[in-house]
């Protein structure tokens, strides 16, 4: 075990699988001299160089759409956007092209590539860099999505990322880079599509993302001294999404929140409460809830951020909601 | 056109190359119009010299971007015109077992790495295949090609750009030929020779005469032999033209605006007809030549017809096959 931030974890990741494969190439703006906006490639550069670790112009379907070329032509490329938010300016690459070429090739093809983007709220960022785009390419099949928690979470599952032969979208969460966490000294790949559960309970079960997964076991220390047994599940995919543990989860507890921090309207809540309705409708004892960003852009001032963003007072609430 | 420089089987491949594309895109246009072929496709008529000169130029090893109206670029590529055949009807024997159509034919065993439906998706593609030789020295180059109306997207702009600044072996085939859809480009675009561009990207930009497939292929060799020495990309503008519509269900009404006789003064200026009279006038070849080519293409394509009808379409259950999530 060692103490590392979330930001290191991702760096250790990316140089363990670069050191095995050659293949592996990194792109993106600034992750080459200064190691990252977030230094999630420090000292890269230094190690394997500038064809491996490529500074890009401001082009980012440009660059986007050359990783499509690498991986179809052998390559696996890793490549960073500054924020989720910037998908949108890459996205014809990703969710037209990515996406779909396997399939519209009849299966001649791969893509193995994957795209690291950070989400959330919490630095006055406002609108256009703070959003969370998890929910929003959920909708387009061939996109693998990851939502990793902790710094161990993001290490292994970026390292099944690289390795896997689809797209994958890699949502780190902003705010988690810079704090530290107890992390194995050796990390294997976390296979996709199997939720964890992080926390056992009884009395009701949170299902979450990223960030929230932190922000639902502080919840539920808290709730636990008060008498409220919560069982709460990594989900660490949304695609694919392991439905069954959730399932099995609610069998037990009969009542289901799910967090994320994406927009409500249309989100991973609406997809989890729809299935849980469909699989486990007879074992609810109570609607599902959600706890997730309200349909607004994200404002600037802290006055306004703050009381948007999914808390820990803010999942507390919904359980004692729920419960009592 | 210089045929003098080119032996006679260098010459009568080019033509075999440019009459193949025009032949099946004809037996494409029939299938829309008996009703046979769902959707639609985008005719590469008039159009063959560019696709012809310059992959004539490639190594077999070597990679193609192509767009929309890409049977030209695959024919060129030697793609097996059965398996296209057989994706436009979207039957199971068809290079992307039904799932593609024309728009996106694609075949790795030919480094086609796609026809593409986004005008201008490929491009950044293409150049992507080029960094993955640079990087692992093969000493491949990749074409991309694309239309006027490609050069005015982003991508367009932002893969040349990158290409540039890192020397990357990419050629960069633009086919002008003139219309966007409906759109003429003289009448969104301020730039009359689209070859300028390259100027802004510290790059050669070459202009030639899209209908000659003898300047088309000198130009291609020259840039694809710079792309491969390590000297950088070249931005080749083809000028040509499309005879038929956008696709083939467009009647392609907008034409006359700029003059009563543009489309059969493009016509006149038929890249096989014009290779084979240049060919006959100078003694390159007889009649006869062309006679076997025409003979043995004709049955080839005819082939091509009958394997594509007898074809089956997919089963239902392969509509879930070759996606993971």
């Amino acid at each position: 075990m060692k103490e590392i931030t979330y930001a290191q974890a991702i760096c250790e990741a990316l140089d363990e699988e670069m050191e095995r494969d050659e293949n592996i190439v990194l792109l993106g703006e600034d992750i080459s001299f200064i190691g990252g906006n977030f230094k999630t490639s420090v000292g890269l550069l230094e190690k394997y160089g500038d064809m491996r670790v490529k500074d890009t112009p401001i082009s980012e379907a440009g660059f986007v759409g050359m990783g499509v070329g690498m991986a179809l032509t052998g390559l696996r490329p890793v490549i960073e956007l500054m924020f989720s938010d910037f998908l949108l300016v890459a996205a014809d690459q990703v969710i037209n092209q990515a996406a779909k070429i396997r399939y519209m090739s009849g299966g001649q093809v791969n893509v193995p590539m994957v795209i690291r983007a950070p989400i959330g709220a919490g630095r006055s960022s406002a609108a256009q860099h703070s959003q969370s785009m998890q929910a929003m390419v959920s909708q387009f099949p061939g996109l693998i999505v990851v939502v990793p928690s902790t710094a161990q979470e993001a290490k292994g599952l970026l390292k099944t990322a690289i390795r896997d032969n689809n797209p994958v979208l890699f949502f780190e969460h902003k705010m988690e880079y810079n704090k530290k966490f107890l992390v194995d000294d050796v990390v294997e790949p976390i296979p996709f599509g199997k939720a964890n559960v992080v926390r056992e309970g009884k009395d009701i079960t949170i299902v979450a993302t990223s960030s929230l997964v932190m922000k639902s076991q502080e919840a539920a220390e808290k709730l636990e001294k008060e008498g409220i047994s919560v069982e709460v599940i990594d989900l660490r995919t949304i695609v694919p999404l392991d439905i069954d543990t959730v399932v099995e989860s609610v069998k037990k507890t009969g009542k289901l929140i799910v967090a994320d921090e994406a927009h409500e309207r249309c989100g991973v809540g609406a997809e989890i409460g729809f299935q849980i309705m469909e699989k486990a409708f007879y074992y609810l004892d109570a609607p599902v809830g959600r706890v997730n960003t309200p349909n607004v852009p994200l404002p600037f001032s802290p006055a306004l951020e703050f009381p948007i963003i999914p808390s820990v007072d803010r999942i507390y609430k919904k359980v004692v909601e729920m419960v009592k | 056109m210089n045929v003098k420089t080119y032996s006679k089987d260098q010459l009568l491949a080019w033509y075999e190359t440019m009459y193949k594309m025009r032949r099946f895109e004809e037996e494409v246009f029939e299938f829309y119009k008996q009703g046979l072929m769902p959707g639609l496709a985008h005719l590469y008529m008039g159009e063959e010299a560019v696709a012809t000169g310059v992959c004539a130029a490639l190594n077999d090893s070597d990679f193609i971007g192509s767009t929309h109206r890409g049977h030209g670029h695959l024919i060129a590529r030697g793609a097996d015109i059965k398996r296209m055949m057989a994706e436009i009807l979207g039957k199971v024997d068809g290079y992307c077992r039904g799932k593609g159509g024309s728009m996106h034919i694609m075949a790795m065993d030919k480094g086609i790495l796609g026809a593409n439906g986004i005008v201008g998706g490929g491009i950044p593609i293409a150049t992507g295949a080029a960094y993955m030789a640079k990087y692992k020295k093969t000493g491949q180059v990749a074409v991309s090609f694309f239309g006027d109306g490609a050069s005015n997207e982003g991508t367009f702009h932002e893969s040349i750009n990158m290409a540039a600044a890192w020397d990357l072996p990419v050629i960069y085939v633009l086919e002008n030929n003139l219309y966007g859809i409906s759109v003429d480009i003289r009448d969104v675009t301020n730039t009359p020779n689209l070859a300028d561009r390259a100027i802004g990207y510290g790059i050669p930009g070459v202009i030639v005469d899209g209908m000659d497939v003898t300047e088309v292929y000198e130009a291609a060799k020259a840039a694809i032999e710079r792309a491969r020495s390590g000297a950088g990309p070249t931005l080749i503008e083809c000028k040509t033209y499309r005879w038929q519509g956008h696709h083939v269900g467009d009647p392609a009404t907008y034409r006359k605006r700029k003059s009563e006789t543009e489309k059969e003064d493009w016509m006149a200026k038929c890249p096989i007809d014009c290779l084979k009279a240049e060919m006959l006038s100078t003694k390159k070849a007889k009649a006869s030549d062309f006679e076997a080519i025409e003979t043995a293409v004709n049955k080839e394509i005819e082939e091509s017809v009958n394997f594509a009808k007898e074809s089956p379409y997919p089963d239902v259950s392969e509509v879930f096959h070759d996606i993971y999530v």
